[in-house]
């Protein structure tokens, strides 16, 4: 069998470097190489956004990146969405408005509904529903995580005035 | 999946020295979303993967005045409908780099992919035919041009010869009084495969059709670029009556299959009414690019 | 988002408590909400190695012979099973929780031992190195089939001359041995009253005939399962399930061992919906694990999700009713035809108690079909069977309503199931509380709402699912400072610990946060059923209510001892221990909790509990779309689910409840199905063809709990899990009807069927 390639990458602000197979996608290097389980696999082809990362700077599915490509970016994944053991305003809303119930699918709506409140500060319903439609969730009908996107818009305005 | 080599060239000579290498053993790799997939249902299972996302020719997006618009082959969607001058230019371009995917997908997947996978479903393609799209092929041989509407042979093949590389996406600037657009019907609103779809371009002089070309996804072994549909509007008078007569010309050339997304009735039919609602919105596009110029 | 002119998701509370019916953040959730909580496939250990499964490119063939050589001579390959690997179990039966069955059949799912019967089928496991090794080594394996004709639908499994998926299989006729071999593994049927009489005092009989595709379940998290057969014997199993007990009992069944050898720690499940009570991974695990001496572990694919876990049955059904002109039902019988996959079970129980289960009916007959078919075996899905029954009804009803030209409610409220009514299958209801659904649904400001515009309609619908009770475990300790630490066996996949937590604390006059609830692995809680039909908030619920109690006698006796005072004359009231004997002696709950030490050591509170109370639930919908006429494609514009929860323990996850089950049902209803080729081969096993409703697919879903108490119940809960998943098909046929004119008789009613439905309306 050939050699494994050498990644030498940032993960969550760190500098990280792991061996991979070059068939190995990101995602399986996040939980298998690094340890780093938040992001989950539902399908392996794109489709539910679970395991959804930040890749210089921009949300994908981690399934459909190798573990190769990482060299030289910056990646984020669920894991730095926290500040230390402070709770960003969306996980905050995620628990006080309910919009979780197996969590299987959350942190990858965390980590694309971060990255749209980054970008955008007041989305609409509608842009939030288009912005999340490539994450699916099964238990909730997404009604109460459109609440909680909305709701955490609302309280990053007020933190910022 | 297979075991397989993965190499990243820095320019477009290394890349194309790799393809000519490995041949038919190699595919290149851009944003992965269509490759990887196949590749894990052992679809496609090449030997060496050729990630082309640091050779800088197949990552230009650059708007110039005569030349128009060079999309490099593997620019992910979400560079053009954030690039607001691309976007106002070309919005037909915006409609299926907006709607390829979701979110996430758009993050990778790259319109140069989408053309390379081929797929009879393939949504920018349409697009791409209305829009006089030539593609840039590069191989050892040197460059050669192709049309967009001559590109793909058969379902995910092209004409792509082993040794070569998709480089880039030409588009012409816009004729004055100009307007395009690419509808497609999925069940769904996001996430789909286009149950069909169309791409439609016109040209407008004085209240009538100066120009128009209309092409088909989803109803064909490729698409299909219906040239006889566009031909019926030259010259015709911008009538409700005209673009029905256009939309049923569409629906007649359409030869789709019935499977899992559709019957062939059902898809013919819908050819008819994408058609005739894709020509409405590129009218009024081509009618407000003339409010803009005046 | 868009602002109604009213106030969404309203509770109408009849009950007010200090904990119940609050809404506090669930104990699980910080882990959950940044990555932490550990699910099945996270779990790793030293050592690891990984399996994969090599399943049956073919519906229906005879396994002749598999040679695994090539595939154990690959480099990093550590072992290979097959059936050959397990005892032939013969014909012995078991009873594991959901009635008796064969083994040979649950053995044959996990691992085919002399025919495929669905593509997908289990076939050999392998374990190597990693996942990439295993995968390939599984390719190695050659298997040599003789093609068999598939069956795919049941009226074609029926037919006198059908291909029989289990050659020796007689089922039962009405509860004899049928006289020769055949798909049907079971005929039966429930009989109320005179049906010929009835449909005589009929004005209108109305009969319509449905087909319903198999759907899924569509948890995110694929099945999975880590496995160490242990050097001493024990067999230790992490894996997501919704039942861990029933991982042991059917792992120690089909291995062969006593029960106590096997210990299954729950890892947190990404959904279930009933889809993950079967067992497909633990058993082959185990027994590449005892080959390898290695702990091992196998995922399943989105696709082997698909093809070889259990969807829910497509289903070929008859309902006819007859009623009076001023709108009374006098006779209702139904056909119901549901296809098991490939071993016996189908949903068509429960799918028979639930068909005619909204409605007071004198007369009727319900007839089911259990039809072994070559597509997967079937599970549970969320209020099973009675999803496909109830759009079959409630069609008919409105079909009925139009015609006598009644309002949907004020019919459906005429003819309403009440305390007493009995049903065809048996049982009289106790207290339920369809009415008081029917009139919050009419009492609302959706239903009052005039719906304008062309190609709009409203539609409405209401279903029943019984619910269940079964046993549950729960045991309290009480902390040194006052706070308790709750141990429980049922996984929590919706936020149960919260609502099973929130009882204890009720009782024990704490915050629901000082109540730490932990869902444990099967050595350390009592027996414990599945989390499912809705059971958990109420059947386990009921366990840490009681553990509490026992919990509240036990401190009772503490402060009697250390007061020298009768434990009768010892009141425990809102967190305070009170001494009626004129005097003022008084203890908080944490200064006695303080005191344990010294007065006889912890205390800890225990329950088992297999309560007979159960509260079955109503669930009505209401809901307007817009169907474009030119595609046949529906827009929901507005959607309400009305469900009796008896008292919501935890107000935002019914409210979760029912908004998920309504989409489950909206998918259901608009585009989910199995697409299966002649050849029995699913064509969209991704979930890009799948389609399964994204966000951009539906408005918000707005609620409203009604609460009818359940007297079998301290706190009046219902389980509140499965109901809302029935109504929604019904509901948006009606609403279609409305909109386009055409009466859907076939799930789903995706674009082109229902684009198709008005061209033949037009036809005709």
């Amino acid at each position: 069998m050939p050699a494994k390639s050498h990644v030498q990458t940032t993960i969550n602000g760190e500098s990280i470097e792991f061996l991979c197979e070059p068939r190995q996608s990101l995602l399986e290097c996040l939980r298998d190489i690094v340890g780093l389980t938040g992001s989950k696999e539902g399908c392996n082809d794109g489709n539910c956004g679970a395991c959804t990362v930040v890749l210089d700077g921009r949300i994908v599915p981690s399934c459909l990146v190798l573990g190769v490509e990482a060299e030289g970016q910056q990646i984020t994944t669920i894991e730095a969405v926290a500040a230390g053991s402070h709770l960003h305003p969306i996980q905050q809303a995620f628990l006080e408005d309910a919009a979780l119930q197996c969590g299987i699918c959350t942190p990858g709506f965390i980590v694309a509904a971060k990255a749209l409140l980054d970008k955008e500060s007041n989305p609409s319903e509608e842009r939030i529903r288009l912005w999340l439609a490539n994450n699916l969730c099964r238990c909730t009908g997404y009604d109460k995580i459109i609440r909680a996107v909305r709701h955490a818009a609302t309280k990053m305005q007020q933190e910022q005035t | 999946m297979k075991w397989f080599n993965y190499t990243r060239p820095k320019t477009l000579q290394e890349a194309v020295g790799l393809m000519a290498e490995h041949g038919e053993r190699a595919r290149p790799l851009a944003g992965g979303t269509d490759l990887l997939v196949q590749m894990r249902v052992d679809r496609r299972q090449p030997d060496w993967v050729i990630d082309v996302k640091d050779v800088p020719e197949l990552n230009e997006l650059r708007l110039d005045a005569q030349s128009g618009l060079t999309l490099g082959a593997a620019v992910p969607c979400y560079a053009i409908y954030e690039n607001t001058e691309v976007t106002r230019i070309y919005p037909a371009l915006n409609d299926v780099a907006s709607l390829i995917g979701g979110t996430q997908i758009q993050g990778r997947a790259s319109i140069g992919g989408n053309l390379c996978n081929a797929a009879p479903s393939a949504d920018a393609i349409p697009a791409l035919i209305a829009m006089g799209v030539q593609c840039r092929i590069a191989g050892s041989s040197g460059d050669r041009q192709v049309a967009v509407e001559d590109f793909c042979t058969a379902p995910g093949q092209n004409v792509l010869q082993p040794r070569e590389l998709l480089v880039s996406l030409h588009f012409p600037p816009p004729a004055a009084n100009s307007g395009a657009h690419y509808l497609r019907f999925i069940p769904r609103n996001e996430m789909d495969i286009a149950v069909a779809g169309v791409g439609v371009s016109v040209v407008l002089e004085n209240g009538n059709f100066q120009s128009a070309k209309i092409a088909l996804a989803s109803v064909a072994p490729t698409p299909l670029f219906v040239n006889e549909a566009g031909e019926a509007l030259a010259g015709q008078a911008v009538t409700a009556e005209n673009i029905q007569k256009a939309a049923q010309i569409a629906k007649d050339a359409a030869r789709p299959i019935t499977d899992m997304r559709g019957t062939i009735a059902y898809r013919k039919h819908l050819c008819e009414v994408l058609t005739r609602r894709a020509l409405n919105v590129a009218i009024e596009r081509a009618r407000h690019s003339v409010q803009e110029e005046s | 988002m868009s602002q109604p002119d009213y106030e969404p998701n309203v509770v109408l509370s009849t009950t007010e408590f200090d904990v119940v019916g609050t809404r506090p953040i669930r104990h699980d959730g910080a882990d959950k909400v940044t990555g932490r909580a550990l699910y099945g496939a996270d779990f790793t250990m030293a050592g690891l190695i990984h399996g994969a499964i090599l399943r049956s490119p073919h519906a229906h063939a005879r396994i002749k012979s598999i040679d695994t050589s090539k595939a154990e001579a690959l480099a990093g390959v550590k072992a290979v099973v097959t059936a050959q690997d397990l005892a032939d179990p013969g014909d012995q039966t078991v009873d594991l929780g959901e009635g008796v069955t064969r083994l040979a059949y649950i053995l044959a799912n996990v691992l085919a031992r002399d025919k495929v019967l669905y593509k997908g089928h289990a076939i050999a496991g392998v374990a190597a190195t990693s996942l990439h090794v295993a995968e390939e080594a599984a390719q190695l394996i050659e298997v040599d089939y003789e093609l068999l004709s598939p069956v795919l639908t049941a009226p074609a499994a029926m037919e006198a001359d059908a291909p029989l998926l289990h050659e020796n299989m007689k089922g039962k006729e009405l509860g004899e041995e049928a006289d020769r071999p055949s798909n049907v593994a079971d005929h039966f049927r429930h009989s109320l009253g005179d049906i010929d009489k009835g449909f005589a005092e009929a004005d209108l009989v109305v009969e319509r005939e449905y087909n319903t595709a198999s759907v899924h379940q569509g948890y995110i998290e694929p099945h999975n399962a880590t496995v160490l057969w242990n050097n001493d014997g024990r067999v230790l199993i992490w894996c997501s399930t919704q039942g861990s007990f029933v991982v042991r009992d059917t792992t120690a069944c089909i291995l062969g061992i006593p029960q106590s050898q096997v210990k299954v720690t729950p890892m947190e499940i990404g959904g279930g919906f009933g889809g993950k009570i079967p067992v497909y991974l633990e058993p082959v695990a185990a027994l590449l694990s005892k080959k390898t001496g290695k702990p091992v572990k196998i995922l399943m694919s989105r696709q082997d999700v698909f093809e070889s876990s259990g969807p829910t049955p497509g289903s070929h059904m008859k309902v006819k009713m007859g009623v009076t002109n001023d709108g009374k039902i006098t006779a209702a019988q139904a056909y119901l035809a549901y296809e098991a996959g490939a071993y016996p079970g189908a949903m068509v129980v429960p799918g028979a108690m639930c068909v005619f289960a909204a409605y007071d009916i004198e007369n009727v007959v319900v007839d089911g079909y259990d039809v072994v078919v070559n597509k997967p075996s079937t599970a549970a899905y969320r209020a099973p069977g009675a999803t496909n029954a109830a759009f079959a009804t409630e069609t008919v009803v409105d079909e009925i309503i139009e015609k006598l030209g009644i309002d949907p409610l004020e019919f459906r409220l005429k003819n309403a199931a009440k305390e007493g009514t009995r049903r065809a299958d048996g049982p009289k209801y106790p207290r339920i509380g369809c009415v008081e659904v029917l009139e919050a649904m009419k009492n609302h400001p959706h239903y009052k709402a005039p719906i304008e515009g062309p190609n709009r309609g409203r539609g409405v619908s209401i279903g029943f699912w019984f619910n269940v009770g079964m046993q549950s475990s729960c045991n309290i300790s009480v902390n040194a400072n006052g706070t308790v630490n709750l141990v429980e066996g049922s996984t929590d996949i919706g936020g149960t610990r919260a609502a099973v937590a929130m009882q204890a604390a009720e009782v024990l006059g704490l915050a629901a946060e000082d109540v730490q609830p932990t869902v444990v692995d099967t050595d350390s809680v009592g027996y414990t059923a599945v989390t499912g039909g809705s059971r958990v908030a109420f059947a386990t619920g009921l366990a840490a209510y009681e553990a509490a109690q026992d919990v509240k006698r036990q401190m009772i006796e503490r402060a009697a001892r250390i007061w020298e005072a009768d434990a009768e004359n010892i009141e425990f009231r809102k967190g305070v221990f009170h001494h009626n004997n004129g005097s003022s002696d008084q203890m908080t709950f944490s200064e006695l909790a303080e005191q344990l030490g010294s007065t006889g050591g912890p205390v800890i509170g225990r329950a088992a509990v297999n309560p007979p109370g159960v509260g079955g639930s109503f669930a009505g919908v209401i809901t307007d779309v817009e169907v474009d006429p030119e595609t046949g494609k529906v827009t929901i514009l507005r959607f309400t689910s009305v469900q009796d929860a008896g008292k919501a323990i935890h107000p935002s996850y019914v409210e979760g409840q029912m908004q998920g089950g309504s989409v489950q049902g909206i998918g259901w209803a608009l585009n989910e199905e199995y697409f299966m080729s002649d050849d029995g081969v699913m064509e969209n096993s991704s979930w890009l063809d799948y389609r399964m409703p994204t966000s951009l697919d539906l408005p918000m879903i707005d609620t409203v709990i009604v609460e009818v108490p359940n007297p079998g119940h301290p706190f009046g809960a219902r389980g509140v899990g499965e109901a809302s998943i029935i109504p929604p098909p019904a509901a948006l046929a009606n609403a279609i009807y409305r909109a386009a004119g055409v009466r859907m008789n076939r799930l789903p009613m995706n674009p082109g069927a229902v684009m198709q439905a008005v061209w033949d309306e037009q036809d005709n």
